[in-house]
């Protein structure tokens, strides 16, 4: 991927002070969803969201560049496979749903 | 300060958006064909819907001084059964002759499927036919980079100079793609599913300025017609020049629109 260091006009400090409390909010709105999903009952398995969302947390947490595409990445379909029709297909869900059987 | 909003479904929206959008400084939106919420039950629900687009939004948006342009097409969800979707693919050449239809769009995917693929092929060699420009419209979530690849291939097959094509609804994962095969993109601007204008402005400070641009796409859904001046804003917060912000809310705009001889603005409005 592109190399993109200095490209922000401001200053590391600016930009803390520009963004951080909203950005804590949204930290704290991630905590406490995680939290919320703790608190409701227990199904069978964790729905695959949930997984998925924790492993991206991992990818925001890792100090590497392009988080963000990364992130995009992580919750795409890699598939090249087309199905003919989407009659009965149901809409976007924000992550891959893995195939029956496949590995984790 | 004035800005083009070009992709947003004004039809969806009501007439104090364009009183609120003049207010901010919008001097022209372009409205691409979409998907209405609903599947429409006939041909005929379309060739109202293009009559809607070519007659009367250029007027309502006329009361505020703001030109209106569009592009018409079958949306890739209404795409899926082919046989329907060439009766309304038929009524499109008729309205192409309308001095506000700029091209073909918003064309695209949104499953990945095959009936969608080749009602997109056929609407690519339609505006190859007419010399049409192309409005993009790439799936969401986790069909994005799937379904943008897949279109950008059927696009290549063409003979239409990738110049002459925006791809939106780009993102992080996608962006990158779309500008090194020479094709224009668009960033959305939506508050749930897409883009904020913080991501925008960081979009542009990596990827720079050059064949780019960004929308709101207002709909009938949860979206904002003032996602452009907000975005203008960002920028400007952070400390880009004005110049800048003009060139990818503005001039970037008017640059790729222009290549169809129909859009004009008048600047000393
Ligand atoms: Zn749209």
């Amino acid at each position: 991927m592109k190399d993109v260091k200095q490209t922000c006009p401001m200053t590391r400090e600016q930009i803390v002070g520009q963004y951080f409390l909203e950005h804590r909010a949204r930290l704290l709105d991630i905590a406490a969803f995680l939290d919320r999903l703790d608190r409701a009952a227990a199904s069978a398995a964790p729905d695959f969201r949930e997984l998925a969302l924790l492993e991206a947390l991992r990818i925001v947490a890792d100090g590497g560049p392009h988080r963000t595409a990364r992130v995009l990445n992580l919750l795409s379909d890699l598939t090249t496979e087309m199905p003919q029709s989407a009659h009965g297909m149901k809409g976007a869900l924000g992550a891959v749903k893995p195939a029956a059987g496949a590995a984790t | 300060m004035k800005y083009i909003d070009p992709h947003i479904h004004m039809v969806s929206r009501t007439t104090d958006d364009y009183q609120r959008m003049a207010q901010s400084g919008c001097i022209a939106v372009t409205e691409p064909a979409f998907w209405a919420g609903f599947d429409r039950s006939s041909a005929q629900g379309f060739h109202d819907y293009f009559r809607q687009l070519t007659e009367y939004e250029p007027r309502r948006a006329s009361l505020f001084g703001i030109r209106h342009f569009t592009w018409l097409c079958i949306n890739p969800k209404e795409a899926d059964d082919p046989a329907f979707a060439r009766e309304v693919v038929a009524l499109i050449p008729e309205f192409l002759k309308c001095d506000t239809v700029l091209g073909i769009g918003e064309i695209g995917l949104n499953k990945n499927t095959k009936n969608e693929l080749i009602i997109l092929e056929e609407q690519i060699r339609l505006a190859e036919e007419h010399h049409q420009l192309i409005l993009v419209h790439t799936p969401h979530l986790e069909d994005k980079r799937k379904g943008t690849r897949l279109i950008m291939d059927a696009l290549s097959a063409s003979r239409i100079d990738p110049g002459r094509i925006l791809i939106d609804h780009v993102e992080e994962h996608t962006v990158a793609d779309v500008l090194d095969r020479g094709f224009w993109a668009g960033m959305t601007l939506y508050p749930d599913t897409k883009m904020t204008p913080q991501r925008a402005a960081d979009v542009i400070e990596m990827y720079g300025s050059e064949r780019i641009w960004m929308n709101s796409a207002g709909d009938w859904g949860c979206s904002d017609p003032l996602a452009v001046p907000k975005a203008r804003l960002e920028m400007r917060r952070r400390g880009h020049s004005l110049q800048l912000i003009d060139r990818v809310t503005l001039d970037n705009p008017r640059t790729f629109l222009s290549q169809s001889p129909k859009f004009r603005l008048d600047m000393e409005q």
